[in-house]
């Protein structure tokens, strides 16, 4: 009787399953990328963290704002780890408007570790004007608000093309395979050679994509590193304290005629 | 309620216990007389009690971080997750706990149903269980609103424009809910009031469902009352208390498993967009707890009959113990409606799939098939196979089949067909 229903289980699943494919026909898949912060025990590359942060800064920081990093957050552990002489001279090449003053005025002064990433437009109208009507995303938590996550914000960065024939695009709009509806206002940014890299490393359209994506997605979970050594400890430690607990349910349970 | 008189053995004890018999509570619960074949669905009762204390504190920690305005309501969560000690792990826990809550209350609603403990003499428990569980589905609303995100936003939006289905009254009825003309910041305001005070109702009604149960006690596997108490028996301390918190643990590492390495899995991505009034989101889904409700809403072409038919899915459960027929009580011993029971399962399991799905084509019809079983199940399945069907024999008493065949009721049955 119990082998019938689970094969009843089993077949409405399969065909649960096998219905999937018709939900999202027209999207193409994100490609999909061994990132080094997958898997149980992932990290972030520290070096591609740092490259990230830098075609951020010199590529998307025009357009883009990510309004809930500070500075010092680049410094944190589980991060891009710069020194604390890198952060703040990242923070202090930056002009921070604050006040008002003691005699009411607003001033400028240099960013500090603590302020939070200086922002390319000063409200989101401004940035939807300046864009051709389309507000380019603040990029904080941008890998968690996409479907994809990394493996999306990498493949629209890579994923630019001619459109195919019969498709006719406005002005600025360009056709883009992976996102959603293929029309997409920001243009391709990348190309190869376009930062020159602190560390060396040759700076194409692909290193460049994953490198920022890297990036981002620290940015979006921070507490990534941290999050997983911790998971392992409290798994490993709720493994061990299971066992002593069902040895000892085990031998209460002895007492009694009956089968735990 | 207690068989023998509880004498507290210090004076100081005895002084405080006449006046307040909290020592006899104590021994009444440690002793609590449970039946001995009880298996491991029989657990979840314990992880329950777990999931609404871990919401409840680490929902007082995320209150006292969290900021309840429309402009500031999402910042105030990348704050927590950002730069409060642990912030991340207090959320995670929180929005996963909330996951883990249905999962577990779920699995506890449908051991009820297979095993008949909403039969006669549990009718209360079971329907002080229902009122707990609309509350959960309350409380888990209005939390998925609190970050103010797309489909915090939508997700409100489109569940309390239901109320405006009511005819002449509705759209008044659906203003004085947001205290606005649209969901709006007095909405954001009112729905973390309400937030924050249901747990406790809920915390009210599971000391009172307790209670009832303790009245007739436990329902077991094999559906039969107790007989011998010594026999079929054991003291709820150390015996259950020691299962549960195995049991418990077990769902500890699995909820584990959700907040370290997959927290976001069981949430929406467009979750951490902020809330935009000018932009819909594609698809508008609840989280997947509430899916095979939503699905039965979106199956009825009308509004106001949507919001009937889902309302009534819910409160036809209040009167279940009515419209069950069988004198038997354990599915163990009922071959025709066992069937049934995983039918309704996998339609549930169907309706919850098709509700995350948009509703048109093969799901709409898919919705509106396990629509109007769900409903056949209750109204007319249940009367009817009460009714016509032959029950397998019963075992004499807890401790029977225990002793001649081991602890799986289905092998004690076997046992006892042979007889």
């Amino acid at each position: 009787m119990i082998k019938f229903n689970i094969k009843l289980l089993v077949l409405s699943f399969l065909l649960l399953i096998s219905l999937r494919p018709l939900q999202s026909a027209e999207m193409v898949d994100p490609i999909k990328v061994n990132w080094s912060f997958k898997g149980l025990t992932g990290t972030f590359d520290r070096a591609s963290l740092q490259r990230g942060f830098q075609v951020y800064k010199e590529v998307c920081a025009s357009c883009h704002s990510m309004q809930y990093l500070s500075y010092r957050n680049l410094g944190e552990p589980g991060g891009p780890e710069f020194s604390e002489q890198e952060v703040k001279a990242i923070a202090a090449s930056f002009e921070i408007d604050d006040g008002p003053d003691s005699q009411g005025e607003m001033f400028t002064r240099p960013g500090k570790p603590s302020d939070k990433f200086k922002s390319p437009y000063p409200n989101v109208q401004a940035a939807i004007a300046a864009n051709g009507g389309a507000y380019p995303p603040d990029m904080s938590v941008l890998v968690k608000a996409r479907k994809g996550g990394a493996n999306y914000i990498y493949s629209v960065l890579v994923g630019y093309e001619d459109p195919p024939p019969g498709v006719t695009l406005d002005d600025g709009v360009y056709y883009n395979k992976y996102m959603s509806g293929n029309k997409i206002k920001m243009p391709n940014n990348l190309m190869d050679g376009l930062v020159e890299y602190a560390d060396g490393t040759e700076s194409t359209v692909d290193q460049m994509a994953k490198d920022v994506t890297t990036f981002l997605a620290w940015a979006a979970e921070p507490e990534l590193e941290e999050r997983h050594r911790t998971g392992v400890k409290v798994i490993i430690y709720l493994v061990l304290l299971t066992t002593l607990v069902y040895l000892s349910m085990k031998k209460i349970w002895s007492r009694v005629n009956t089968e735990v | 309620m207690s068989e023998h008189e509880y004498v507290p053995k210090s004076k100081a004890g005895k002084w405080f216990n006449d006046r307040l018999p909290l020592l006899t509570l104590g021994a009444h619960l440690t002793d609590y007389p449970t039946p001995k074949n009880l298996n491991y669905w029989w657990t979840f009762g314990g992880i329950l009690t777990f999931c609404l204390i871990t919401q409840i504190v680490t929902g007082i920690v995320l209150a006292m971080h969290y900021v309840a305005h429309a402009d500031l309501a999402f910042a105030s969560v990348e704050h927590i997750m950002r730069d409060v000690n642990y912030g991340w792990l207090i959320r995670y826990i929180h929005s996963n706990g909330a996951s883990m809550f249905f999962l577990a209350v779920y699995i506890h609603i449908f051991r009820s149903l297979f095993y008949g403990s909403y039969k006669s003499p549990r009718e209360v428990i079971w329907i002080i269980g229902l009122m707990i569980y609309l509350l959960m589905m309350a409380a888990a609303f209005m939390g998925y609103v609190l970050p103010w995100g797309q489909m915090s936003f939508w997700g409100a939006t489109v569940i309390t424009n239901l109320f405006s289905a009511i005819p002449l009254v509705g759209d008044s009825i659906t203003t004085w809910l947001w205290g606005a003309y649209s969901v709006d910041n007095p909405t954001l305001n009112r729905f973390f009031s309400l937030h924050y005070l249901i747990p406790f109702l809920i915390l009210g009604l599971v000391v009172l469902h307790i209670w009832a149960l303790h009245v007739p006690g436990n329902n077991n596997p094999v559906g039969i009352d107790i007989k011998k108490p010594s026999k079929d028996t054991v003291p709820f301390h150390p015996y259950i208390t020691i299962k549960d918190a195995f049991a418990l643990l077990v769902f500890m590492i699995i909820f584990a498993g959700f907040v370290f390495f997959t927290p976001n899995v069981l949430g929406h991505s467009d979750n951490y967009i902020p809330a935009n009034p000018l932009v819909t989101p594609a698809h508008i889904v609840p989280e997947w707890y509430l899916l095979p409700f939503y699905a039965i809403l979106r199956s009825v072409p009308d509004k106001l009959g949507g919001v009937i038919l889902m309302f009534s899915a819910i409160f036809i459960l209040f009167v279940l113990p009515w419209l069950d027929t069988s004198k038997v009580r354990s599915a163990v011993f009922r071959p025709i409606y066992r069937q049934f029971f995983w039918i309704l399962v996998i339609d549930v399991l169907m309706l919850g799939y098709v509700g995350a799905m948009p509703a048109e084509g093969i799901y709409l019809v898919l919705a509106r098939v396990g629509t109007i079983y769900y409903f056949l199940h209750f109204i007319v399945v249940m009367p009817v196979v009460g009714y016509l069907e032959k029950t397998d024999p019963i075992p004499m008493s807890i401790s029977e089949p225990v002793l001649t065949g081991g602890a799986e009721p289905s092998l004690a049955r076997k046992v006892n067909d042979k007889v």
